[in-house]
């Protein structure tokens, strides 16, 4: 893993000094409101509905047992004693007070951690694929490369004042885990005849527009990363509009100038910048990346594997959904679902962070993940040590065998917490997975993806849901509308169709119950998954379900 | 025809610890909505808010919300007011934690 080096420890303790002197100031009134609003948003310091709340990044999602146990004592002594994972690998803390800020931007100095550039008109913490040096369908690790560009966008002079917010998600497998497609930059490093590179995507973002990335260059030569992302960027903060918020990502940009003239524009500026970055990238790069080396895992047997999944029904359920493919066959990447049926999607408790600190240590070098689905992944674990870890988590509620399945919703905060929702998230969500779990139908109805978004801004992503739920205020009162048929994963990404009006909180969750009994009557056999359906028969069977109406179209 | 005012009541956060607070007859900050004054007229609440702005050091991001009159005191109209009042409707579960 990444260590800071002295420039970047001597960078982020003189940011806290900085931000602690404003905090100062704006408590002694030397600072207004309206001065200190831009600088606490610089560090991620927001206010929400009942309180501050402070935007921590996981950067790359990527974090040490270490690290883990500092977030953990940060939420016991500062906050309330837990955390809030995020869909962008960043954690969030709900209950901070504003003068205690600058001793947790101490406390996560100590541990080499941040919060600047978590909010803003700036480039965001670059999000990748949980499972990055991990993976099986890897083609290379993708973490140094966003290293790179953690270090190159932070405080970068050009680009703090953006038209708005900017996010970069890279992955470096086949299978999109990184929602490369709903990102401002969305990064692919790819293999051509022996040569590394990256398929380029720019233009996506979900929100009020939503838009899927499109190809910009389809094969980068790794060693043009950086002045690449420079011109992309600098086009947008040239041409990016700055007269309407909503107008104002690079999505837009892109639509109202056409992706040829953007690509155009895009590669004059990159001309220009090529020459000007004179290798100190490369030497940059080849430093971070000896820090990614990957730990030594030691060849195992995989017997007490065998055994646990032929003698234990739950431990192979467990197994079956939690489990992913590892580079090495002998090992496996272990998915800690944070979605028990009931609770706040992405909470994590102060003890169950030490857990799981602990618990990476003993089986898993150490090293923990944050993924896009709000769970903590351990990317290493030895197949041999699988039965041994399951029992530890299912002693402490954490082995909910549930990735991937109707309960592992992606929930944003909501009206619960967030100033902007307009409808409440976390409850439905909870309802949901309490629902179907009660109907134990969950594993029967397979791979789903659900996500359920408070507000327009769409935070989880309710577009790419196979079933996508927006919260609105219908005149007061809370309404949810449902998209079916949406694709997070590039290059198969679709946004879903809208269905008919809305539901009340009431009648939402017998709707879906009917909308996924639908499923189980319509799939040819248990392969095909609810998406696959509906791919295959169209909206209007569902539709039917949804609203008890008649289907229109032969559903055969 | 002129605009009927709805009655509304003075709220914001509190600068040091976020903490939601309303504005009560006598001039404090609460944490109690109950304790709020239910402003009626128009021009009352416009005077207060603008006040409000002015106390930089004590409260951040004033401004007037719906309510009504209720045997406790002023009830809030909206659901996003209410949530404020009464904290998030869904928190991580204890049981978790009492498992360990």
């Amino acid at each position: 893993m990444y260590r800071y080096s002295d420039w970047d420890e001597a960078f982020v303790r003189a940011r806290v000094a900085e931000f602690s002197d404003q905090v100062e100031r704006r408590l002694t009134g030397a600072l207004s409101e309206d001065e200190f609003r831009p600088l606490r948003l610089m560090n991620g310091l927001y206010l929400q509905l009942h309180a501050y709340m402070l935007r921590v990044a996981v950067p790359y999602g990527t974090l040490s047992a270490r690290q883990m146990r500092a977030l953990a004592e940060i939420s016991e002594k500062w906050d309330r004693g837990y955390g809030h994972f995020t869909t962008r690998q960043n954690i969030q803390f709900n209950w901070p007070k504003l003068e205690d800020v600058p001793a947790i931007l101490s406390a996560l100095a100590d541990v080499e951690m941040h919060a600047i550039q978590t909010s803003g008109n700036c480039i965001r913490n670059v999000t990748t694929d949980p499972f990055a040096g991990a993976a099986a369908d890897e083609v290379a690790d993708p973490r140094p490369y966003a290293e790179l560009i953690r270090q190159w966008s932070t405080d970068h002079p050009e680009f703090q004042f953006l038209p708005r917010k900017f996010k970069i998600a890279i992955t470096g497998s086949a299978e999109d885990r990184a929602v490369i497609r709903a990102h401002d930059i969305g990064l692919r490093l790819v293999e051509r005849d022996g040569a590394l590179g990256f398929e380029v995507i720019v233009g996506g973002g979900l929100g009020r527009t939503p838009i899927l990335g499109e190809v910009i260059r389809d094969f980068l030569p790794e060693a043009d990363l950086l002045p690449y992302l420079e011109a992309v960027v600098s086009v947008y903060n040239g041409l990016g509009r700055r007269d309407n918020k909503y107008k104002a990502r690079i999505k837009i940009t892109m639509q109202e100038n056409g992706i040829e003239a953007y690509r155009a524009a895009t590669e004059a500026r990159f001309a220009e910048l090529r020459p000007l970055f004179g290798g100190a990238d490369r030497a940059a790069l080849a430093e971070i990346a000896a820090q990614f080396a990957p730990p030594a895992l030691v060849a195992r047997e995989a017997g007490t594997f065998d055994a646990a999944y032929a003698a234990d029904p739950v431990f192979r359920a467990w197994a079956d959904t939690n489990l992913a493919a590892h580079r090495r066959p002998d090992h496996a990447i272990v998915t800690v679902s944070l979605k028990a049926h009931g609770q706040a999607p992405g909470d994590a408790s102060a003890v169950q962070m030490r857990l799981l600190a602990d618990l990476a240590e003993e089986f898993g070098h150490g090293e923990l993940r944050i993924s896009q689905y709000q769970n903590v992944v351990l990317p290493h674990v030895a197949r041999a040590d699988l039965p041994a870890l399951y029992a530890r988590l299912k002693a402490a509620g954490l082995a909910t065998a549930n990735v991937g399945l109707v309960s592992d919703i992606i929930a944003c905060p909501g009206l619960d917490f967030c100033a902007l929702a307009t409808a409440r998230s976390i409850p439905v969500a909870q309802a949901i997975a309490l629902h179907f779990d009660a109907l134990k139908l969950e594993h029967e109805i397979g791979e789903l993806e659900l996500k359920i978004s408070g507000c327009i801004n769409a935070c989880a992503h309710h577009h790419i849901g196979h079933i996508g739920i927006l919260g609105l205020d219908r005149a007061g009162v809370e309404n949810y509308q449902i998209t079916l048929g949406g694709d997070p994963v590039a290059p198969s990404a679709r946004l879903g169709d809208r269905m008919g009006p809305g539901f009340s909180a009431e009648d939402l969750i017998p709707a879906l119950e009917r909308l996924l009994l639908a499923y189980l009557d319509l799939r040819t056999d248990r392969s095909e998954r609810f998406i696959d359906t509906y791919r295959r028969l169209g909206a209007e069977p569902f539709r039917a379900a949804l609203y008890q109406t008649e289907a229109k179209a032969n559903a055969a | 025809m002129a605009r009927i005012f709805q009655p509304k009541v003075l709220t914001a956060n509190h600068l040091r610890s976020g903490a939601v607070v309303w504005r009560t007859v006598d001039g404090r900050w609460s944490a109690d909505p109950r304790e709020a004054e239910l402003l009626t007229e128009e021009a009352d609440a416009e005077v207060l808010l603008l006040k409000a702005q002015g106390e930089a050091l004590e409260v951040i991001g004033p401004y007037l919300a719906e309510a009504r009159p209720g045997l406790q005191g002023p009830e809030l109209v909206h659901i996003r007011e209410r949530l404020r009042a009464t904290g998030p409707s869904a928190g991580l579960r204890v049981t978790q934690l009492e498992a360990l």
